[in-house]
């Protein structure tokens, strides 16, 4: 689709809003709506709709799989390291008490970087299971 | 109790789990099949979100405005339900399309006549 | 300060594993973290069942919210041993799969087997050691969506259909499971496993009570695969790889029964709704059937490794057996055996494996006399069909003389011949291997076939020397199982 000079420069403007949007979802999670799940999906549909509008190559070039498969075991890592930092804290495994001075505040900085982790995995995931479908060609004589 | 709980939200819970159910055993296509299994996975959404809803509660931040709270806890048990609603779906899909490469057939009765084929084959061979 | 902190450990060292073995990505380093993962598993399992032979019950508060608000991880008798269990046999297979894996996966996708093996592992030992029951959901779905992946790399494609099948089936399973759970929730208001035991007692007979109960157990032994609901298991341990098949034999079916009985004895024991629901009864008449057919069933397969999978499902006939008298000796019994089968079970399915990685078949008609060609591999077989059956001196006598002792005690002496006669059945598959291996003249399958490497013969081997050595020293395995069967049985009226 990338002969569209329309969709292009369309894509083009929405792409850098779409993952500001999704940043915004991100850390506007505590006080609303939000959070990791949904704006890891909300950037990689930038993504997907990048790949969808310049072909899976381009796309591959811009995030490659590499990227992809470290950033959905690194959000796993990240959140299991949040739960290691209560324990060497002095506090039980995924303890926010102890993550700050004041307990409140330590709630709200163990969250973030859960969040964080979330959101790094969620994204990748649907990046892999995207590039995983769109990768696949149909078998020789099966397409109807 | 009664038999027949005053909240029809129970009802729509009950058809979607019947209707969920009966797809995944009646139907023979495995894509059906999975969108009966994301169904009946619904209706337990539902069974959990429901009660937690009060009416005219607010959302569980502690405020002398407001005395009445709904109850949290279901819905976060759902955000995580739903999660492995949507890990098994994916995976099942990504299942089918495998089979659909392996069998170029996503009918389970086609699928399990090749089955049956390829092992009377076998063992005519080995015989 | 470790010390304190295993019980979380237990589960977030093979969690942490498999993301770094992703990232890891080549296959030898991969396979170390599973195999150093395993390792590091089995010797937290070994420490805290050591902690709860001592302390009684070892409680953790996750996150520091204390339960029964928060998730709870909870170690007893009875859930220690089932820790011991997976972490030991994970720990077999593990050094198994360097040469196995290579040989029956892919090599890009090795990393991913490994990922997707500490994921299992890391799912079972949370269903076995958490205390709050939703928390068992999420658990129960890790290990059951990463069993799906491992038995789809099998290299047959009807190991595609299979794991298909036994998703619809799985995600069944544990959505029953977890309606159930929401049941009992909108009843009592919790979902930790000790608080609920407390409030379901409270709230009496009602009916969504008794729906609960219902839903779980249809739920459970859809996992389990207790007699009717079995149809899933042949097929998807049959065409799995061979550390899968392993694996999830020893382990998957044995951690879904620990639920079941967590949830029959610790919850809904101190309960009159054994008095208005006959569950004991239908238990009775499945698990009879499940040793009688099922295992009847196995004597007609013409395949090692689906012979071996119809067994299990009369094996675990013989656990829910146990749980259906529920008297001390019985329960015993079914705690012993679920320990007992699941080393033999592993032991075999991983001498299957020694078998396929040799012959690339385990079809009988192309093993005639493999004794011959792998002298070993089928004493080891043999061996391991011994305590199938339940021959003195193996620990598969150990759990059955404890059945006949609980059906003795329940007072039927018809029901003290049950196990007698399923053992009779054992006898008679097994007899069926023996005959192919040793009695037959080797076909042309065979040419060229030698003795299976060491890196095979070696853990597969030590597995079966461990269940001859909890058949000898009974006491060991018996002793910790009957305080199981005591911290279970303490939970009713």
């Amino acid at each position: 689709m990338r002969h569209y000079l329309v969709l292009r420069v369309i894509g083009k403007l929405l792409i850098p809003f779409m993952l500001m949007f999704a940043l915004y979802v991100q850390f506007h999670g505590e006080s609303g709506p939000g959070g990791g799940f949904q704006a890891g999906v909300i950037a990689a549909a930038a993504i997907i709709f990048y790949a969808i509008i310049f072909g899976l190559p381009t796309a591959r070039k811009v995030v490659p799989d590499r990227l992809v498969e470290t950033m959905l075991a690194g959000g796993v890592l990240l959140y299991a390291l949040v739960g290691v930092a209560g324990i060497l804290l002095g506090g039980n495994y995924l303890d926010y008490f102890v993550l700050a001075h004041d307990p409140v505040h330590g709630q709200e900085r163990g969250i973030f970087w859960i969040e964080v982790g979330v959101a790094i995995t969620v994204s990748g995931v649907m990046l892999k299971i995207f590039y995983m479908f769109a990768g696949r060609r149909r078998p020789e004589g099966a397409g109807e | 109790m009664s038999p027949f709980p005053g909240h029809y939200s129970y009802a729509v819970t009950i058809f979607l789990m019947i209707a969920g159910l009966y797809i995944v055993i009646a139907r023979g296509n495995l894509i059906k099949k999975l969108v009966g299994l994301a169904i009946f996975q619904t209706s337990v959404y539902l069974l959990y979100i429901a009660p937690g809803k009060l009416i005219g509660g607010t959302a569980p931040i502690v405020d002398a405005r407001y005395a009445v709270y709904s109850n949290p806890l279901p819905h976060v048990l759902i955000l995580t339900a739903i999660v492995v609603g949507i890990a098994t779906l994916a995976l099942g899909l990504a299942l089918v399309v495998r089979i659909r490469e392996a069998y170029g057939s996503i009918e389970e009765d086609e699928i399990l006549e090749q089955d049956r084929a390829s092992a009377s084959e076998e063992h005519g061979r080995a015989a | 300060m470790i010390g304190e902190h295993l019980p979380a450990l237990q589960v977030v060292v093979p969690l942490v594993a498999a993301p770094l073995i992703v990232l890891a990505r080549r296959g030898a380093a991969a396979w170390l973290i599973a195999t150093i993962a395993s390792f590091v598993s089995l010797a937290i399992a070994l420490a805290l069942f050591v902690e709860v032979r001592e302390a009684g019950v070892v409680s953790y508060a996750l996150g520091s919210w204390a339960p029964p608000w928060g998730i709870e991880y909870r170690i007893d008798a009875a859930n220690s041993v089932v820790l011991v269990l997976v972490a030991l046999l994970a720990s077999f297979v593990a050094p198994y799969a360097w040469r196995s894996a290579a040989f029956e996966v892919p090599e890009d996708q090795h990393y991913l087997c490994y990922a997707m093996f500490c994921l299992c592992l890391a799912g079972l030992l949370g269903i076995a050691i958490t205390g709050d029951a939703f928390n068992l959901f999420v658990f129960l779905e890790i290990s059951s969506l990463s069993s799906y992946v491992l038995i789809a790399l099998g290299r047959d494609r009807r190991a595609l259909l299979s794991a298909y099948q036994y998703l619809i089936v799985g995600t069944i399973g544990a959505t029953f499971y977890v309606i159930g759970v929401g049941l009992l929730y909108l009843e009592t208001g919790t979902l930790n496993i000790a608080d609920l035991a407390a409030r379901v007692a409270e709230v009496g007979t009602e009916r969504p009570v008794l729906a609960a109960l219902a839903f779980i157990t249809v739920g459970l032994s859809l996992k389990l695969a207790l007699f009717p609901l079995h149809f899933w298991l042949p097929n998807a341990y049959a065409y799995a790889p061979s550390i899968v098949s392993a694996f999830l034999a020893g382990t998957a079916t044995k951690v879904s029964i620990y639920a079941l009985l967590r949830f029959y004895f610790s919850v809904f024991g101190a309960h009159e709704l054994f008095e208005v629901l006959p569950m004991g009864a239908i238990l009775l008449a499945l698990s009879v059937a499940a040793m009688m057919l099922a295992s009847l069933g196995a004597v007609f397969q013409d395949n090692l490794k689906h012979m071996l999978a119809y067994s299990s499902v009369g094996q675990i006939g013989y656990i829910t057996f146990g749980i259906s008298l529920a008297n001390q000796p019985a329960l015993t019994g079914s705690v012993v055996h679920l320990v007992n089968h699941g080393v033999t079970k592993t032991a075999l399915f991983l001498l299957a494996g020694a078998v396929a990685f040799r012959v690339r078949s385990v079809r009988f008609e192309r093993l005639g006399g493999l004794a011959r060609a792998m002298p070993l591999t089928c004493a080891g077989i043999v061996a391991g069909g011994f305590s199938l059956i339940g021959v003195p001196g193996t620990a598969g006598f150990v759990s059955k003389w404890y059945f006949v002792l609980g059906a003795l005690e329940a007072g039927s002496w018809s029901m003290a011949f049950l196990p007698v006669v399923s053992s009779l059945i054992a006898l008679w598959y097994m007899w069926r291997f023996v005959e192919v291996a040793y009695f037959r003249a080797p076909g042309p399958a065979l040419a060229g076939v030698k003795e299976a490497p060491p890196a095979l013969l070696v853990p597969s081997l030590a597995l079966i020397a461990v269940t001859v050595f909890f058949g000898l020293d009974a006491p060991l395995t018996v002793g910790a199982a009957a305080q199981a069967a005591q911290v279970l049985l303490g939970g009713i009226r």
